[in-house]
């Protein structure tokens, strides 16, 4: 307790206070509101849309243009950043809420980063403004997420068919072309799943709510979660990378262990 | 002798012999079990011989037993095994107790096989023990050949247990690939598929084998019973049987041994199997047994329940073969697309055949045929117990290091993908690099690993002439100093000096000596060329001469000013070899 | 000559006394040389060094005490295996540092199974190692093959005793025997190739999308057929396929229904392996063929999800790209240029299918594949 009356005037304090405020929000707001959240409203007061804009100017606007309408590098066909108009909060929330975004360097592929760089209130306000630039995907909302509400053996179904083949059977990522790559998707929160679906980031297609219904946005999610809470019945998993560390394993430590004891076998006693 | 009867029936007829002695007095106490049998089939004598049989000692006559230990443990799992794994491809929904898959629509030999992984007691930790003994088989049989390979140990007389050696390993990789099909889980389905697709490409017959194969459109549901049927009763009974012979020669033949003081051609130097290998070898099946058992409990092997039952729709990322089919599907990613062939309405899949379908045999072929080859070129018809250290063979070393680049670089081009996602590569760039490097490597590792071998024999010779030192200074009377040499060869430097020294077949004339062409001569113009091609530049092992001039003068260039002894030297030497071969 | 002479310690290489003539010795092609031997002499086997336990009673009680306690380790595991076989739930889990959260059951039962067999193993080894004779025996090789006399009398027998059943005098005997012998595999041949299943005769160059089941000797009648969603089984209205979005496709009728798996094809993955599509919507502006324009409807292109290499899904789309990849064997196809080849080892495009709307604006086919989906076979053509 101590340490954390240390910290009440701390400046993130008034962002953790807030976060915890929007949260309980957000909370009281699921309780009340079942339906999912796929409307492009988001109840965010007007001030959050000139916060947000205020961040992208200063943030993204180097590379999405002063009003997210994107802009070229001036090399080729290349951009620096895509136009943002009709993207949604929901891709806000996931390219700047995973860390993503901003990219500190322009690569291939933006990858995801344990530093987030913003609060949850001001990806909020950036969601919110990008939001009023046009409809699009919403952030979704905590019972849509909820991997106890899903059916974790039709997600699964609907995981293998629509996103095994590039993010692996057990969601440990997989390469795509000229070094892309599909993320692994282990321990990522059941509303950055559900917003990689319906924003479609980068080389990933978009999966509306018509090709994979909400119900079953959050059966994939519940079949992910499953997945993450079992570990690993057998043991050490490898990676969940399939034959390829399986092999190693035993080239590398089957035969080194073996060998190492019939050297010993071989060898005289002292 | 005959015992005193009553009843003439008892009694000898004329031509019969008299019964045999009851065993010694001493073997009935040593048991009358061993007794009884050997009364029944005489099998005191060779028991006997056997037990007391010779083996050397070295760490890498192991191998092979990894091999054959792993293999016997993959009978005794798989035995278990089929006590639950129910073969069908019948149609049923999963009402077992892992979760995520409850009340999907799957194959019993997938239901089945998730049903041992979590409703049998222990069925998970037998699955598991017999899916690393099977790669620990194939991993064990491969370095047990390159053991092989680079000591010599397929010389005469060992010849045909190198190529039943070949056939063993070539029939342990399909039963891995048909035990690896048999879950019908995602992972092997689509394995099966690619299976499919590979046979479906053979020329003229492609479609009617895969057909037959699969008795109708892939998949149909005869292929789990088929492979069922192979990977348990066909390829077993084959593998064990070749097995039982490869032995068996190994009994017969006596091991080899590598060379060392006290160890000929014409010896053994070893351990008795009574005691000593019945407990090491023994002991050893039971550490085999145990470390695969430890495998099994803390790593994970092929989890089929997290691939989901196999749907041709569906595929998952990272679709590889075990490891050991991994070099045919490999080259199957290198090959590019514009070698397929389309010409008066038929399709030739040359970006297909090669990595699929020839591969593999000729791999196989390539390694039987071996030892033949090298006969060819030596003409050698002598015996062979003796191993050779790899350093002293630097062409044989070079070209089975090479090889095994070659499989190696193919072996990594299956696992293009995993290598992209965790080096962070593109797997375009690493195909292209694997596309190159399978051409350009194994000529590189082929010179370097031949220099790499002739400079450590050019190091041996250094040690015998001047490395050893006797810590023995000298002091000339005009002030320098010399270090004294030893006169005689120290036991631990015979290693060094033992191997025999060689040198290139001389051509014969090409006619006779009447002036007839000898029809021959092609043949020994190409033996000609390939001997040069082996022994050209051999650096042959210290002679006690060499060493006596060493250190008589202390000085090689010294030796080099005698010119005369020099030249008729040589010619001695070239009798000397010729005479020899 | 072999490769050594037999070990005689005791001939030993010595440097001929006084004055000698000197021997060249830059590479070692010299052998011999008057009065030296050729090569060095086997020294014979050294000494033997006796172990701790030989010399030792007190070092040779403690090894008989290690020896023991590994055989009790395997005792006392073999034990614990049992109880633990009662003991576990097979649902319990436990975390071990290192490998994870793992099933209880099998963690325990294999290290205790582990331990059991490594008690053995070691027990031995080390016994041997450390009690057992470790005198290296010789023993003698003798030359493998048999003498003169037995090769000749086989030889012998062969041609005499074999002879005597006149085969060489005998031509028809001779011939009619080879060709019994040749041909009686040939039942057990056909018997087994006859049998195996049905051949393919039109079916590999059929599919669902042909009208219905297309098995060997079925022929469907073209009829418009939904795209369904797999495996949900639902009709995609066109306005349902956004830009960037990808659907997995089967054709209407074939997929049971996902709820009570009624329904659908008898043989479901035959067909299924043959009918899977992908459905894609680019931006019409992005495709560069006319004919892909043509088949799709208002830049929804749907193309057969299996390989023309070896028939794996190719279910990887890059939306931003447009490259559709397959995780089999990296071939890499452009959705932009009618599914063009551009990367790895496959040889053909994949097979379009056409498209267009029904009535009430679900997509439907307008055609059944023009060629054979998946991989090449001989008389593809």
């Amino acid at each position: 307790m101590n340490a954390l009356a240390a910290r009440r005037r701390h400046p993130a304090a008034i962002a953790v206070l807030l976060m915890i405020g929007l949260f309980l929000t957000g909370a009281v707001y699921a309780a009340v509101a079942p339906e999912p959240a796929d409307a492009t409203s988001l109840a965010l007061p007007a001030q959050s849309v000139e916060e947000g804009k205020a961040l992208f100017r200063a943030n993204c606007a180097s590379c999405h243009g002063l009003n997210a309408q994107g802009r070229p590098t001036g090399n080729g066909n290349q951009i620096a950043g895509p136009p943002l108009a009709g993207v949604g909060a929901a891709a806000v929330d996931f390219q700047v809420g995973t860390g993503r975004m901003p990219m500190t360097q322009p690569g291939v592929q933006a990858s995801r980063s344990e530093s987030v760089k913003f609060s949850d209130e001001e990806i909020a306000a950036m969601g919110a403004y990008i939001a009023s630039l046009a409809p699009g995907p919403a952030v979704p909302d905590a019972e849509a997420v909820d991997p106890t509400k899903g059916d974790p053996a039709r997600g699964g179904q609907i995981f293998r068919v629509n996103c095994a083949m590039c993010h692996n059977f057990a969601g440990s990522g997989g390469a795509l072309t000229r070094g892309k790559y599909a993320p692994s998707l282990r321990d990522v929160t059941g509303k950055h799943v559900y917003e990689a679906m319906v924003t479609g980031p980068q080389s990933m297609p978009v999966f509306n709510n018509a090709n994979i219904t909400p119900e079953d946005k959050r059966n994939v999610i519940a079949f992910l979660t499953t997945i993450d809470q079992e570990k690993a019945p057998g043991g050490m998993t490898l990676g969940s990378l399939g034959p390829v560390t399986e092999g190693l394993f035993a080239w590398v430590f089957g035969l080194g262990i073996l060998v190492g004891c019939a050297v010993w076998l071989g060898s005289k006693a002292a | 002798m005959t015992e005193p009867t009553d009843r003439p029936a008892d009694a000898l007829r004329e031509g019969d012999s008299a019964p045999q002695a009851p065993a010694s007095a001493g073997a009935r106490k040593i048991g009358g079990l061993a007794g009884w049998v050997d009364d029944r089939t005489g099998a005191a004598k060779p028991v006997g011989y056997l037990m007391k049989k010779v083996f050397p000692d070295h760490w890498s006559f192991m191998l092979g037993e990894i091999a054959m230990y792993s293999m016997i443990i993959c009978l005794i799992t798989g035995a278990f095994l089929t006590f639950w794994f129910v073969p069908s491809m019948g149609e049923t929904v999963y009402d077992g107790s892992y979760v995520p898959l409850r009340g999907v629509l799957m194959s019993e030999a997938y239901s089945s096989t998730v049903h041992i992984s979590f409703d049998i007691k222990g069925g998970l930790m037998i699955r598991q023990i017999h899916h690393w003994a099977a790669l620990m088989f194939v991993v064990a049989i491969v370095v047990h050949m390159f053991r092989v390979f680079f000591t010599g140990a397929f010389r005469k007389p060992r010849e045909i247990n190198w190529v039943i050696g070949s056939v063993l390993a070539l029939l342990a990789i399909i039963e891995g690939f048909a035990g690896y099909s048999l879950p019908d889980d995602l992972l092997s389905g689509t394995g099966i598929r690619a299976m499919a697709g590979f046979v479906q490409t053979s020329p003229v017959i492609g479609t009617y084998l895969v057909y037959g194969i699969f008795g109708g459109p892939f998949p149909g549901e005869a292929i789990i019973p088929r492979l069922y049927s192979a990977h348990v009763l066909l390829i077993p009974a084959i593998l064990v049987g070749l097995f039982t012979a490869h032995i068996g020669l190994v009994a017969l033949q006596k091991h080899t041994q590598f060379p060392g003081p006290g160890r000929t051609n014409d010896n053994v130097v070893g351990y008795p199997v009574m005691p000593v290998y019945a407990a090491k070898a023994g002991g050893f099946f039971f550490i085999v047994f145990g470390v695969l058992t430890l495998m099994a409990a803390l790593v994970q092997i092929n989890p089929v329940w997290a691939y989901g039952p196999y749907d041709p729709s569906p595929v998952t990322a990272g679709s590889q073969p075990d490891w050991y089919m991994g070099f045919a599907d490999g080259a199957l990613r290198l090959l590019p697309g514009f070698l397929e062939i389309t010409a008066f309405g038929y399709t030739l899949s040359l970006n297909i055949i090669p990595g699929a379908l020839l591969l593999l045999p000729l791999v196989y072929v390539v390694i039987g045929v071996y030892p033949f080859v090298e006969r060819f070129v030596t003409k050698d018809e002598r015996e062979h117990h003796l191993l050779q250290r790899p350093r002293n063979a630097p062409v044989r070393t070079g070209i089975g290091l090479a090889g095994a680049t070659a499989y190696t670089v193919l072996m990594f081009a299956s696992a293009n993908d995993i290598m992209a996602i965790k080096l962070g590569m593109s797997i375009n760039d690493l195909t292209w690099f694997f596309r190159i490097g399978f051409f350009v490597l194994p000529p590189i590792v082929f010179w370097v690993t031949k220099r790499v071998c002739l400079s450590l024999q050019r190091r041996d010779r250094e040690q015998v002439l001047h490395g050893r030192e006797s810590g023995t200074i000298i002091r000339t009377p005009d002030g320098r100093f010399f270090e004294r040499h030893e006169a005689e060869l120290p036991q631990e430097q015979w290693l060094l000096v033992q191997h025999e020294p060689v040198a290139p077949l001389e051509i014969e004339p090409e006619t006779d000596e009447h002036g007839v062409a000898r029809p021959a001569a092609r043949k020994d113009r190409i033996r000609a060329a390939l001997s040069r091609f082996y022994f050209a530049d051999a650096v042959n092992p210290v002679t006690p001469a060499e060493l006596a001039a060493a250190q008589h003068h202390g000085h090689e260039t010294e030796a080099i000013d005698a010119p005369r002894h020099a030249g008729e030297l040589e010619s001695a030497e070239a009798a000397e070899t010729a005479g020899r071969r | 000559m072999n490769e050594q002479d037999t070990p005689t310690p005791g001939t030993e290489v010595t440097p001929a006394d006084g004055h000698r003539d000197p021997v060249r010795l830059d590479q070692g092609h010299v052998v011999g040389s008057g009065g030296i031997p050729d090569r060095f002499v086997n020294p014979g086997l050294p000494t033997h060094v006796p172990r701790m336990a030989d010399l030792d009673e007190g070092a040779a009680a403690r090894a008989e005490k290690q020896v023991a306690t590994l055989f009790g380790i395997s005792i006392l595991s073999t034990i614990l295996f049992v109880v633990l076989y009662y003991a576990i739930d097979l649902n319990d889990t436990v975390f071990i540092p290192g490998v994870g959260t793992t099933s209880a059951s099998n963690a325990a039962l294999g290290v205790t199974l582990a331990f059991s067999l490594l008690g053995i193993g070691f027990g031995a080894v080390h016994w041997a190692k450390t009690l057992m004779p470790d005198q290296e025996v010789v023993e003698e090789r003798h030359p493998l093959h048999s003498s003169e006399a037995d090769r000749h009398e086989v030889v012998r027998v062969l041609k005499v005793d074999g002879g005597a059943s006149q085969i060489t005098r005998r031509p028809l005997i001779k011939y009619t025997l080879g060709g019994a012998l040749g041909l009686f595999a040939v039942p057990l041949v056909v018997q087994v190739a006859g049998s195996l299943g049905e051949m393919p005769q039109k079916s590999l160059s059929l599919t669902w999308w042909n009208g219905g089941p297309s098995g060997p000797g079925q022929i469907p009648e073209f009829k418009p057929l939904r795209l369904m969603k797999d495996p949900e089984n639902l009709p995609i209205k066109a306005s349902d396929v956004t830009i960037g979005s990808v659907f997995h496709v089967m054709p209407e009728g074939l997929l049971p229904d996902p709820e009570t798996k009624e329904g659908g094809a008898e043989h479901l993955l035959e067909e299924k392996a043959k009918a899977a599509v992908l459905l894609m919507r680019l931006d019409p502006e992005q495709i560069q063929s006319q004919k892909e324009l043509d088949w799709g409807y208002q830049g929804i292109v749907a193309y057969s999800k299996i390989c023309t290499h070896v028939g794996c899904p190719v279910g990887l789309y890059e939306q931003q790209t447009h490259h559709l990849l397959c995780p089999c064997h990296q071939s890499t196809f452009d959705v932009t240029r009618d599914c063009k080849v551009i990367f790895g080892p496959a040889a053909r495009p994949l097979p379009q299918l056409k498209i267009t709307v029904d009535d009430e604006g679900y997509l439907v086919s307008a055609q059944p594949f023009r060629e054979a989906v998946g991989p090449s076979f001989w008389e593809r053509g």
